[in-house]
Parts: C-alpha cells; sequence; structure tokens
C-alpha cells in the first residue's frame, strides 16, 4: 500500500508553505469547502488510487491540515485510538529515598563573542529598484547561527531551483518532473516558479562550455533573455564551469540583464574573477564567490573581490562548495560552519551570505542506483524516494550550518526542505500536539 | 574536560618516560589525554602503583567529558552516549554517535513484533569498509499492561542482543519489564514530574539508566535531574519533548541548544545526554506513510546535527533509514583525520599472475567504493592503494599527493612486482588521474591503462579491455 503514494502528492503537499503560514485565513476557508461531505471514514489511499479528483484534493488539503495546524472539519483525529490510561502511580513503589523535588532554574546565556551580524544582500530588482522582478530577495543579516535562540533570523531561507538551457542527462526521479520542459528554458523556469514554489531561478548555460555545443556568448545572452521574460522571481546565472569561457559568457548575460540585479555564478580563484566583478558592478548584479572546501581560499577570494574588484559587501555571496551526504557532507558541513562561526565573530572577509550546489546530493549513488552493488546490504528501497531525502538532508544539514541560499532540483525535496527551514525560522503554525500519550498512541 | 593543555596533565603523570604506554615520553602520553586519543588507564605505572592513586583519581576527574557518558545494554552491541567536550565538531571531535533505537509495542501480534526485531537488528549499510547499523530497540507499553509488557519485553530481548529502553510512564509497568530485562542494563523511559519517586527508586533498585522527562519546561527538567543525582543516580538522560511541527518544533530545537550549551559551558546539573523523539513526526495528522517518514528522517536530521544523543524512531523504510544513519556518521567521523585504510597491496577475489593490477588512494570512502565495485562484479584482481595521507582521487591529483613517484614508492613499499609477480606488465590508473599516465610509464617501466573516471564503470571496461593488446 505505501508504494502506491506518489512523490507528486507529496509535493504538492508541502508546496505553499508560505502563503499558508501567511494567507492562513483564506486557504482555510477552501479546505473546509472542499473537505465538506467528507466522513470519518474517508481513506485517502484508497481514494487516491480510484484517482477521485476531489477526494484526491481533499486528501491533500487534510495532510496539510495536519501538518501545518490548519483547523478543518475533518474527520479522523491522527493520533486517534491512543491509550488514555493515566501513569497509575502503585503506592506500594512509592520510595523513602526521594522526599521533594529539589526546584532549580535553568539558566541560559547568549555567545558574546557574536559580534559581527551578516552582510544582507538582495537580489532581483523591482520597478522601485529600477528592475523588472515582481520580488526581491534577500539573504543573509544574521547575527548568531542559523535558528538559534540569541538572536532572531531577519531573513528566511530561500531556494533557486536549476534550468539548464539544453537537454542533459538527469536522475531518472528528478527528470520525470522536467521531461516535457527541458526544451525550452523559459518553460523550464515557469514551472519552477508556478508549480513548484521556487523563489528563484538559476539558469545554466552549460551548452556554451566549448567540450558541449560552444554556444556563443550572445546567443545564450538570448537564453538569459527569455528566462527574465518567462517569470518574475530574481534569477541566478551560471555558466558551464569553463574557466576561459565562462568570464565571457558572464558578461554578456549580465549586459542583457542590466539592472536586474541578478546573482552571476561565479567568480572562482581559477577564471578571470575580475571580468565577472566589473560585469556585475556595470550592469547591476551581485556575484557568487565561489571556492572548493578551503576557508582560506574562500578569504582570498571575497579579498581580491572587494580590494582589487571593489565590489561593494552587499553584491557578495560565498558558495564554499557542496559535498553529498557520505560524499564528502562531512566537509562540507564543517566548512560552512567554521566560516560563519568566524565571521560572526568578526572575521570580515567571511561575513557574507552562503549559497549551496544542494543539487550536488544527485551525485551520490545512493541517491540514483537502481538497488545497492553489494548483496550484503539491507534492501535500499525504490530509488524515486531515495533521491530526494537524499538532496533534502543535505541541504537541510547545511541550512543548520549557516547556508542561506540553495540551489535545488526534486521539487519534493524543494518543499520539504523550505518546510523545515521556515519551521525553525518560526513562521510556520501547527496544532499544538500533546505528547504525554505518545507511548500508547497509534504511532 | 576541565584542562587543555598536555602541560597541565602531565602534572599528574607518573613523568618517568617509562615507555610503557607505547609513547617515548610522558609528555607525549600527556598530548594524547588531552587530544582524548588515549586513557589514564594505557599508563600502567598510574593505574597498578598506590602512590599514584590520588592523581590518578583527580587526573580522571579533570579528563572527565562535560557531558556525561551512559552506557545501555551490555556486551558487544551496548550502546553508549553523551561524552561530548565541544559544541561544534571541528573544536575536537564529538564521541559517541547518535544512537537510533526503533519502536515496537506490547500490543504487537507475537510474529510481526519478532519479525520488526530481526529487522531492526539485522541493518545494515555498507560504507568506508564498516557497516553502518541500528543501535537498539524501544519498547513502548501502549497496553498499559505489567503483564502484556513483560511478556514483550521477555520476547524482545529473547530476539535480540541490542539493547532496549523500556517505555512507559506507570512505574508498575516498568517494573515488571525491569524484572524481565535486568540482567540487560535497559534504559528506564520515563520519570517525570507525577512518577519521578517511584521510577526513581527503580532505577536505584536496578541500577539501571534513566530517563528524565519534562516536555517544554526546563527548569522541571533541571529540577528531576538534580534531584536524582543526589540521590545518588549517575546515569540520566534528558527528554525534553520532541514536538513535530510548528512553533513546538521550534521550541523542541531552542531547548536541545540551551541544554547543550549550558552543559559544555559547566553546569553540571543539566550535563547529560539528550533524547529525541522523530517517531513523534507520525503523531502530526500527516496521513501518509512516505510523507511521515520523510518528516521523521528530516527530524532525525535536525537532532543528529544539534545535539540529540540517542533517538527513538519508527520507520524502518529504507528511504528513512539509510539517510539518518549516513547522516550520524558523517556529524560524528572525526574531522582531525581523514578515515584512510593501509596503504598496501590488496587481493580482490583470488587473483593470479595474470589478473590485471589496479591503483587507487587510501581514503577509506575512495578504497571501498572501488573495492566493493569490483568485487561485486566478480572481478578478481590486485588493488594498490597508494598513501594519499587520506585523500580522494581527484583532491589529491589536484593537491599533489597522488604522482607517479608515489605511486612507484607505493608498489616498491607493497613489495609486488609488476615484473614477477604478474605476466602482463600493465597498470590500471583511475580515469581522474589520467595525467599521470606518461609520467608513471617513464617511472615504473609497465604500459599504463587509463581506466574510468568512475570505478562502478569498470565491468564495463574490463570486458573491453583485459586482457590487454600486447
Ligand atoms: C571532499 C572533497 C575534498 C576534501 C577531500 C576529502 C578527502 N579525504 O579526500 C577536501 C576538503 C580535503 C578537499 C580539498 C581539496 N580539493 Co576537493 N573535493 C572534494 C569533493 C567535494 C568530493 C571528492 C570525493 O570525495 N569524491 C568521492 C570519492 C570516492 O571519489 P574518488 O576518490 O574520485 O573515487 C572515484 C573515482 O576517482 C573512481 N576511482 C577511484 N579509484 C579508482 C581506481 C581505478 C583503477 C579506476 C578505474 C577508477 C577509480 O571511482 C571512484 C568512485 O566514483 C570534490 C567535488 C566533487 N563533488 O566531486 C572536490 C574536488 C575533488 N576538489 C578539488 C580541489 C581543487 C581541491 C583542492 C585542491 C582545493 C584547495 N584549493 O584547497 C584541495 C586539495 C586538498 C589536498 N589534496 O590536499 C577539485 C578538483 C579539480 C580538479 N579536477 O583538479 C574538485 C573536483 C572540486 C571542483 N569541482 O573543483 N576536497
Ligand atoms: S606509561 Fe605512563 S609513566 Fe610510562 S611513559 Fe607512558 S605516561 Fe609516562
Amino acid at each position: 500500500m505505501a508504494k502506491k503514494v506518489k512523490l507528486s502528492e507529496m509535493t504538492d503537499m508541502f508546496k505553499d508553505v508560505e502563503i499558508l503560514s501567511l494567507e492562513g485565513v483564506t486557504i482555510e476557508g477552501d479546505i473546509e469547502l472542499d473537505l465538506s461531505g467528507l466522513g470519518g471514514g474517508f481513506d485517502p489511499m484508497l481514494a487516491a488510487i480510484l484517482g477521485q479528483e476531489n477526494a484526491v484534493l481533499a486528501q491533500h488539503f487534510a495532510r496539510l491540515a495536519g501538518i501545518f495546524g490548519v483547523p478543518v472539519g475533518f474527520g479522523g483525529a491522527p493520533a486517534a485510538g491512543a491509550s488514555a490510561a493515566a501513569p497509575a502511580v502503585s503506592p506500594a513503589l512509592a520510595a523513602p529515598k526521594f522526599k521533594d523535588l529539589i526546584p532549580s532554574k535553568f539558566d541560559f546565556s547568549n555567545i558574546e563573542e557574536w559580534t559581527t551580524q551578516i552582510q544582507e544582500v538582495p537580489i532581483g530588482n523591482t520597478s522601485a529598484d529600477g528592475g523588472s522582478r515582481g520580488k526581491r530577495v534577500v539573504v543573509g543579516g544574521e547575527k548568531a547561527l542559523p535558528f538559534f535562540p540569541d538572536a532572531p533570523m531577519p531573513n528566511r531561507n530561500q531556494v533557486t531551483i536549476d534550468v539548464f538551457d539544453m537537454r542533459i542527462g538527469l536522475a531518472k526521479a528528478v527528470k520525470e518532473n522536467y521531461d516535457e520542459v527541458m526544451d525550452s528554458p523559459g518553460e523550464w523556469a515557469k514551472k519552477n516558479v508556478e508549480k513548484f514554489n521556487a523563489d528563484m531561478i538559476t539558469i545554466h548555460l552549460i551548452s556554451t562550455d566549448p567540450l558541449v555545443k560552444d554556444t556563443p556568448a550572445k546567443e545564450a545572452a538570448k537564453t538569459v533573455e527569455e528566462v527574465l521574460q518567462a517569470v518574475d522571481v530574481p534569477i541566478a546565472i551560471g555558466g558551464s564551469g569553463n574557466p576561459q569561457k565562462d568570464p565571457l559568457v558572464l558578461a554578456k548575460a549580465a549586459e542583457v540583464a542590466e539592472g536586474e540585479r541578478c546573482l552571476l555564478a561565479s567568480a572562482s580563484l581559477n577564471l578571470d574573477y575580475a571580468a565577472i566583478a566589473e560585469a556585475a558592478l556595470k550592469y547591476d548584479h551581485d556575484v557568487l564567490s565561489w571556492t572548493q572546501l578551503d576557508m582560506n581560499a574562500q578569504k582570498e577570494l571575497n579579498r581580491k573581490l572587494m580590494k582589487q574588484c571593489n565590489v561593494p559587501r552587499d553584491r557578495i555571496i560565498m558558495d564554499p562548495t557542496t559535498a553529498a551526504l557520505g560524499y564528502g557532507l562531512d566537509y562540507a558541513y564543517t566548512n560552512m560552519e567554521r566560516i560563519r562561526l568566524a565571521a560572526l565573530m568578526g572575521d570580515e572577509e567571511l561575513t557574507f551570505p552562503m549559497s549551496s550546489g544542494t543539487t550536488n546530493a544527485w551525485g551520490a549513488r545512493e541517491s540514483w542506483m537502481v538497488s545497492s552493488p553489494l548483496k550484503e546490504d539491507s534492501d535500499w528501497g525504490p530509488r524515486e524516494y531515495r533521491g530526494p531525502i537524499w538532496e533534502i538532508v543535505t541541504g537541510l544539514s547545511l541550512a543548520i550550518a549557516g547556508n542561506d541560499l540553495f540551489m535545488m532540483m526534486h521539487p519534493t525535496s524543494v518543499a520539504v526542505l523550505k518546510h523545515i527551514t521556515q519551521t525553525l525560522f518560526g513562521t510556520i503554525e501547527a496544532e499544538p500536539i500533546d505528547l504525554a500519550n505518545w507511548i500508547g498512541s497509534g504511532v | 574536560m576541565k584542562i587543555n593543555s598536555p602541560l597541565e596533565a602531565y602534572k599528574y603523570l607518573p613523568q618517568t618516560n617509562c615507555g610503557e604506554c607505547g609513547e617515548p615520553t610522558c609528555m607525549a602520553f600527556a598530548s594524547k589525554l588531552i587530544d582524548r586519543s588515549g586513557k589514564t588507564t594505557d599508563c600502567p605505572p598510574l593505574i597498578k602503583e598506590k602512590k599514584f592513586a590520588k592523581k590518578l583519581a583527580e587526573l580522571d576527574k579533570l579528563l572527565a567529558p562535560e557531558i556525561r557518558e551512559v552506557a545501555i545494554g551490555v556486551g558487544d552491541r551496548v550502546a553508549k552516549i553523551g561524552g561530548d567536550d565541544v559544541l561544534y565538531r571541528h573544536k575536537l571531535t564529538f564521541f559517541n554517535k547518535t544512537k537510533m533505537f526503533f519502536d515496537v509495542t506490547d500490543t504487537m501480534e507475537e510474529a510481526a513484533l519478532v519479525e520488526r526485531v530481526k529487522k531492526i537488528t539485522d541493518y545494515k549499510k555498507f560504507y568506508v569498509g564498516r557497516n553502518l547499523l541500528l543501535d537498539g530497540v524501544a519498547i513502548r507499553a501502549a497496553s498499559n499492561d505489567p503483564a502484556k509488557f513483560a511478556a514483550a519485553v521477555k520476547k524482545v530481548i529473547e530476539s535480540t542482543e541490542l539493547p532496549v529502553i523500556l517505555c512507559s510512564f506507570n512505574p508498575a509497568v516498568l517494573k515488571a519489564g525491569l524484572e524481565v530485562a535486568k540482567d540487560k542494563n535497559p534504559l528506564l523511559y520515563a520519570a517525570n514530574k507525577d512518577n519521578w519517586k517511584e521510577v526513581g527508586e527503580l532505577a536505584l533498585e536496578y541500577k539501571v539508566p534513566v530517563v528524565v522527562s519534562a516536555f517544554n519546561d526546563l527548569d522541571a527538567l533541571k529540577s528531576l535531574a538534580k534531584t536524582f543525582a543526589e540521590a545518588g543516580i549517575k546515569d540520566i538522560v534528558l527528554d525534553p519533548g520532541t514536538y513535530p511541527t510548528g512553533k513546538g518544533l521550534k521550541d523542541t530545537f531552542t531547548n536541545f541548544l540551551k541544554i547543550r550549551r549550558a552543559g559544555i559551558m559547566g553546569d553540571t546539573e543539566i550535563a547529560y545526554p539528550i533524547m529525541a523523539m522523530p517517531l513523534t513526526a507520525w503523531m502530526s495528522g500527516i496521513s501518509d506513510p512516505i510523507s511521515a517518514s520523510y518528516w521523521e528522517t528530516v527530524l532525525a536530521s535536525v537532532f543528529t546535527i544539534r545535539y540529540g544523543d540517542i533517538m527513538l524512531l519508527h520507520s524502518m523504510d529504507p528511504y528513512a533509514t539509510m539517510p539518518e544513519v549516513h547522516l550520524a556518521e558523517t556529524i560524528y567521523t572525526d574531522p582531525r583525520s581523514p578515515v584512510a585504510v593501509d596503504s598496501k597491496m590488496y587481493k580482490v577475489g583470488t587473483p593470479d599472475e595474470n589478473s590485471p593490477v589496479l591503483f587507487t588512494t587510501n581514503f577509506a570512502l575512495t578504497y571501498y567504493t572501488v573495492e566493493s565495485d569490483l568485487a561485486s562484479n566478480g572481478i578478481n584482481c590486485w588493488l594498490l592503494a597508494v598513501n594519499t595521507d587520506g585523500i580522494g582521487v581527484e583532491a589529491s591529483v589536484a593537491g599533489g599527493q597522488l604522482t607517479a613517484d608515489k605511486v612507484k614508492d607505493a608498489f616498491e613499499k607493497s613489495g609486488f612486482d609488476l615484473k614477477k609477480d604478474v605476466t602482463h606488465n600493465t597498470v590500471i590508473t583511475p580515469g581522474l588521474a589520467a595525467r599521470l599516465q606518461g609520467d608513471l610509464e617513464d617511472k615504473l617501466g609497465t604500459k599504463v591503462l587509463v581506466g574510468p573516471m568512475d570505478s562502478g564503470r569498470l565491468p564495463g571496461f574490463m570486458e573491453k579491455n583485459w586482457p590487454p593488446k600486447q
């Protein structure tokens, strides 16, 4: 039975995280509407399999209701059937050793060394800023480690969903979601925003690689225009990773996107970062400062961007490299945590928001292989469920380490990552749950 | 740990440099004590000679980790939790990986119960030369009936060597469970504000570790811990409650941070391991099991990173357990040294003089990935692990730890002679080390074949290229 639920349904469940938390009232009304007429005996699984449109909808809302705590008139209380027996204290056991509870107060103090605020960096210009984006995304601004009680986080985590400028090989579970739009970057971007709730779009101009299609910079810039027209969220523009070609490609893209405040990805030490910085300044964009799991290299590049290229602090975001769960996440996690701690303690070369290429999680064998290459392993289960959670856990770990912006691919991963980071951020309401009875609950 | 320099530890050592600990000097040994790679028991004079007894006691006190270490269960599979000294893994390392206990209830059918316990016990996921495992069974007294609970506990401990947690707020039920499991050093769950006297008494009587529980109330939690500590109970675990969603979850996250920070900063009254309960995801109203498993895994991830020492989990679906065990491994590997294998010549299967010779790095992740790709495809061969200081292929080629000289050196040290031990005088390199090809041919005087980038493609490569054309 369990295997029959489609992932897309789950994605829907987590989809409109912010909308629900901000506009709970309107949605609440909708839910009541959709749920009318459903009794407590409603079997969501059965309904889903039968494909009843209404029932499926109701089922989504019911799940949403549960997880977000939106009060709806849905009959089946989740933990019903919990044994309600109160702890019966047997007097025979009452102990002579203990008399009264010794009262104690819990003390907690903030970390004094956290003296420096992370730079806030806006991405995207609205008409008020001289651009055409419908909204602006702001990352950074923290005064403590993410979600810590020392100081509230001013800006929530943001997710930008990848778009490529050509059809590429993707893990099956990812590809399913994009197959029909993979030949049109504009349609692809639209789908990311409209269906998968992307905060931003990243357009990767990989076809410009001389070893791929060697698309000229001028032509690649047209793709950027297409995406800017298709969606009104802020965008990041990525090259192919070719150190000779990327500066040319990004400069041209920056030109056609003038005034939109895009994130140019990336400046790195092994290419002409000055050319990228120059394009960012000339055409009003941000720069992604990318190094490979090396805090000192990150400091060096940031320093060069600031001092040599005069990039203002509010235009720098760092990508200190993401390695997948099981494939170097220990390095990536600690690298980010160290960078963020050093920044909070005053290292001005590191006080920038961070971005993660979370999509790297799909490189891990566990996320895409059909089954374990080892017969001794316990069953790896269906891969279509393994991949998304691999991406979620990789991203979530880095969110806790200090990462602000996530470049992701699978819609379910995006939805769940947004839901957990916004819960820890504090904007997600849910009906309080009584834990007292967990032992006897129907879990 | 109350001291942080070898000099401070040195003061308490015999200072004879006798070498019995395997270190050349007492000072060298002192630095092992400080980085926690050595224990006082490794210095025989200190342990044996009466005149050092006082110093030993003092030193042990100074070296004790800030967070108390608690052991659950007995034998090989004993689960040790706590024992940490730092808030961030790069400051030292985290000790005692988060332990994952999976639940069963005393209302389950016997066959289903035994099957689930077996599944928990047998779970394994191969990773860098070892198996990632699950750690224990949490038995929930859902019936609230002492006899039923005792019967379930009996069945569980007959079916597994794994440690168990006895879960009930009813002291009579806990006592019944303890009677059956008293030789197994189970963890008692839990004492709360209503039952603490009785449960505390049980913990003392049966000498077992015990959980104190106060949902979202740190004052109460600390009171309970303090009261128990003063009554002589040392092995305490804290349950501040795990709310699965919304503001409740945010509060829970904050509670975990506060408790651990206070403990590491020296508040001994609350310096105990913390229990997280991701299984409460299943109480949050998510009706389809895959979404609930996902949410449970998300909670498990959050609390593996931020200070959960022991966890109660429900979903045994592979897409839940696999990331969970991997993340615990990730957060708890020692960041001070990459996991490496011995640099030497390994036999994969039963190679002979016609079998291919390959090399890779001694980074454990790389070595075992390659080794398992070869072994699981039945390729008999010789596999040389070159000492790259535990760095993988691509990073070590980039960083200069993998060079033709290093490979030559590794062949020499391994005693493997390409001219005598095999007939083909050929070596296969990792695809990502292709640029070493020419240099290697010169230095080794052999033919060098460039293999695929990913060792997963070695079977196809072998079919096409082996035996090599002369
Ligand atoms: C984790 C990591 C690190 C860790 C290394 C940890 C360690 N113990 O190895 C740290 C943080 C230390 C690190 C440092 C550096 N890194 Co680094 N790192 C990575 C990362 C993220 C993952 C590498 C990894 O572990 N892969 C998994 C292992 C299992 O792969 P593997 O060893 O290559 O093995 C596979 C294949 O090679 C093949 N294979 C292996 N053996 C054999 C044998 C045969 C016969 C065959 C046929 C095949 C085969 O099969 C294996 C399985 O697929 C990659 C990026 C990425 N996502 O790939 C960058 C990467 C490897 N790093 C890179 C660089 C540049 C560096 C640094 C030089 C950066 C710097 N400025 O400091 C340093 C060098 C440090 C040093 N050498 O001292 C670059 C290399 C670029 C290049 N091609 O030259 C990469 C690719 C990142 C990038 N995109 O730029 N890095
Ligand atoms: S065994 Fe003890 S006394 Fe001897 S060298 Fe080692 S630390 Fe010093």
